[in-house]
């Protein structure tokens, strides 16, 4: 009775507090308001529909044994507590994506960033995460990929794999975009990122040889250094000897990133990948919670309009209505397809009790959702003037700082060159026009939010943690992201010949990590030399391959609930499946055929070609012209691609699901048989 | 004190500094008289079941 009541004080305010997001217009919001409304709309996620659902459509079994208590081996398959487990998913799941995407799609304002956070992950995105995990751990905790396979045949198998590997070359490509821009003309912030290289090699031979094992007091260790490794990057940046060995152009670092990356996914996982993974980590959950704090502490007002006027298409950051591209832009934090890799495979040989999935796989999402608000935040605390002038390309809006802020102050947010040259001092940076990527305007979000809270006059530095922060963990999805598309590149050539299938094999290990390299290093060699920032293009191509993957795992999870004879129910995989097919296809279409260049990639192509054959282009932009007009057609095709295997998989899913509402043989459930727990502890995972 | 004690065994666990202890633990219920792997070698071998598979997340 006490929990209903709960319930309903919980459900008016929260419908108080976003019904007060959507109606203020005009006058400046607090941030508590969206802390609220999240608080809010989680709570009534998890409390009602998340138990809803474990309890009616997975009809969960706290008296079955799980993989973790029947495959038992003291290594990956151990039943543990759920808030253990909830830690490891969600310090898994969360990376930089929900920092990265709601700051570029605050072009639009914070209202409809802000919506489809809170409604998307409710209702998708944490339904997914929750759904895969117990499929998955019905199936001891076997990966999405093989339970397309079993499940719906081997066609939904293979989409899986080439979707995978697809999102992952964009991903990390996108992500060294990110962290190239950060770093550009700025040797305090490179050499704070490049110090986490050799102080993630030094942990690592710590635990290795000095102390085995010690891995908190590997990370505390860790941790200390990166901290000195920021203040050490200002003292550099002071020094004018120093300074030049670390300042460098985006092509220039993109060549080091691209020569990283291949470095540190032929090197073994002890020495750089696992100890900076760990540290990382602390890192990562340390800064979440204490901007949780700082923002309720300062309770900063936002300065972004609600929305703006570019949610009409011609926004400067990326092109596109705010239908499609808002649920194109924001992925993690709202549906990330990704976390259905997790979800299955690594967190499932964990889960001690069916009854913990709901925290784990809806809390953990739920959790990181938040995390995409407290970007929001970051985002649109600051003056709508300074966020275009960092975010937009010099290509969109002039090169001079002059010129920058005459176009901004055009579209009816002032700013004026002096405002942008006291930020960049304060910040302890040269300039920061024309930063793309998301990541600095961030970091000078929670620079001014850490500062105000923990002790003005340190703003510099704690732009350069902030930055710092981002890049350490791009970083490791660089390594480990590469690491993992080589091993599904080797099982895949494993078929053609038998040894590059070896992943002991050196010769192998060498050549297709280098092709995954090449992938990647292709596509943030084009960002890096396209005047509009790169991101413009790459990110809406990681939005909608993210969705794809987001699709495929829905349309497994519809599959496999009509299967088990839940056709009632399928609509709660099969409503968000719907949108995302919508969204993406949308989005897809758009890029592909609109006769906008800005928005349409055929049509930027051939307006550029158009530019460059009258001679209407710079000699500079004339020289990299070329190879833009190719990008852009492959960036076509490749959207076409990833269209083609969403609908391919839907329409296999379909297929499935009317043999089997018909009566006809489908492959055969791969649930194992229900054994009795013997665990004492388990159990109790409900509220 | 009781709070701080499980506080220090929640951040062990979810860091894995309990790693090894558990793994002992359960060597020796399930494998009786079979030596169990040295600190060491135990946490070369975890991490690359951990590092060679998809654990991180965009």
């Amino acid at each position: 009775m006490l929990g209903r009541l709960v319930g309903i004080a919980l459900a008016v305010i929260g419908a108080f507090a976003v019904g007060g997001i959507a109606l203020h217009r005009h006058e400046p919001i607090n941030a508590l308001w969206l802390v609220v409304a999240g608080l809010c709309i989680y709570t009534i996620g998890y409390r009602f529909y998340a138990a809803w659902i474990t309890a009616r459509v997975f009809s969960v079994d706290a008296g079955r044994a799980t993989p973790a208590e029947r495959l038992n081996n003291g290594r990956d398959f151990v039943p543990t507590h759920r808030w253990i487990v909830f830690g490891h998913h969600f310090a898994a799941i969360a990376g930089p994506g929900p920092l990265v995407g709601p700051t570029l799609a605050a072009q639009f304002g914070y209202l409809p960033g802000t919506l489809w956070i809170l409604f998307g992950s409710v209702l998708g995105g944490c339904v997914q995460d929750m759904t895969i995990l117990f499929m998955s751990t019905r199936r001891d905790g076997r990966s999405l990929g093989q339970m397309a396979r079993d499940e719906l045949g081997p066609f939904g198998g293979f989409a899986a794999l080439i979707g995978t590997l697809m999102i992952m070359i964009i991903l990390i490509a996108v992500l060294a975009l990110v962290v190239v821009n950060a770093m550009k003309g700025s040797p305090w912030a490179t050499f704070s990122v490049a110090a986490t290289i050799p102080i993630g090699i030094l942990i690592g031979v710590y635990l290795r040889y000095l102390r085995p094992g010690r891995v908190l007091e590997g990370s505390i260790i860790g941790m200390a250094l990166l901290i000195l490794g920021v203040a050490a990057g200002g003292w550099i940046d002071q020094s004018a000897a120093l300074r030049g060995l670390f300042d460098w152009s985006a092509p220039g670092l993109a060549g080091f990133v691209i020569a990283y990356g291949w470095l540190a996914a032929i090197i073994p996982v002890w020495l750089l990948l696992a100890p900076r993974g760990y540290v990382s980590t602390f890192l990562k959950l340390g800064v979440i919670a204490l901007l949780a704090i700082a923002i309720v502490v300062i309770h900063p007002e936002l300065k972004m309009p609600a929305l703006t006027q570019f949610t009409n298409g011609d926004g400067p950051i990326f092109a596109g209505k705010i239908f499609p591209f808002v649920f194109i832009t924001i992925a993690c934090g709202a549906v990330s397809g990704f976390h259905a890799l997790i979800s299955s495979g690594t967190t499932p040989k964990l889960i001690g009790n069916e009854t913990d999935v709901r925290l784990v796989g809806y809390g953990s999402m739920a959790l990181e959702s938040f995390v995409a608000i407290m970007a929001v935040i970051a985002a649109t605390l600051l003056d709508p003037g300074v966020f275009f002038a960092i975010n937009t390309g010099a290509g969109v809006v002039g090169a001079t700082p002059q010129a920058a802020v005459a176009t901004i102050s055009g579209w009816g947010f002032p700013v004026t060159v002096e405002q942008m040259h006291n930020l960049a001092r304060e910040m302890g940076e040269h300039t920061l026009f024309a930063r793309t990527g998301g990541a600095p305007s961030l970091a000078v979000g929670m620079a001014s939010i850490f500062s105000s809270t923990f002790g003005r006059g340190l703003l510099a530095v704690w732009y350069h943690f902030a930055l710092m922060f981002e890049a350490v963990f791009i970083l490791t999805t660089i390594d480990a992201g590469t690491r993992v598309g080589r091993f599904m590149l080797q099982d895949f050539l494993g078929h053609l010949w038998r040894p590059l299938g070896r992943t002991s094999w050196y010769p192998s290990v060498l050549l297709t990590s280098a092709l995954i390299v090449a992938g990647w290093g292709y596509f943030l060699y084009i960002g890096v030399i396209d005047p509009n920032g790169g991101v413009n293009i790459l990110w809406p191509l990681f939005g909608i391959a993210n969705q794809m993957l987001a699709a495929i795992a829905l349309s497994v999870a519809t599959g496999i609930l009509i299967k088990s004879g839940k056709l009632k129910y399928s609509w709660v995989t099969g409503g968000p499946l719907a949108w995302l097919a919508l969204v993406t296809t949308t989005a897809a279409w758009q890029k592909v055929v609109s006769t906008d260049p800005h928005l349409g990639f055929f049509a930027g192509a051939s307006n550029l070609a158009h530019k460059l054959a009258i001679g209407a282009l710079s000699p500079a932009s004339a020289a990299v012209a070329p190879k833009l007009i190719f990008n852009q057609q492959l960036d076509a095709w490749l959207t076409v691609i990833f269209t083609l295997i969403v609908w391919l998989v839907i329409v296999d899913m379909l297929r499935v699901a009317v043999r089997c509402v018909r009566g006809l043989p489908t492959h055969g459930s791969s649930e194992a048989p229900r054994e009795m727990t013997r665990l004492q502890t388990a159990g109790g995972g409900g509220s | 004190m009781k709070w701080l004690r499980a506080l220090w065994r929640g951040l062990r666990a979810i860091s894995g500094d309990d790693a090894y202890e558990r793994y002992l633990e359960h060597h020796a219920c399930a494998h009786p008289g079979v030596p169990p792997l040295s600190r060491r070698a135990f946490h070369v071998d975890e991490e690359q079941r951990k590092w060679n598979t998809i654990n991180r997340c965009c």
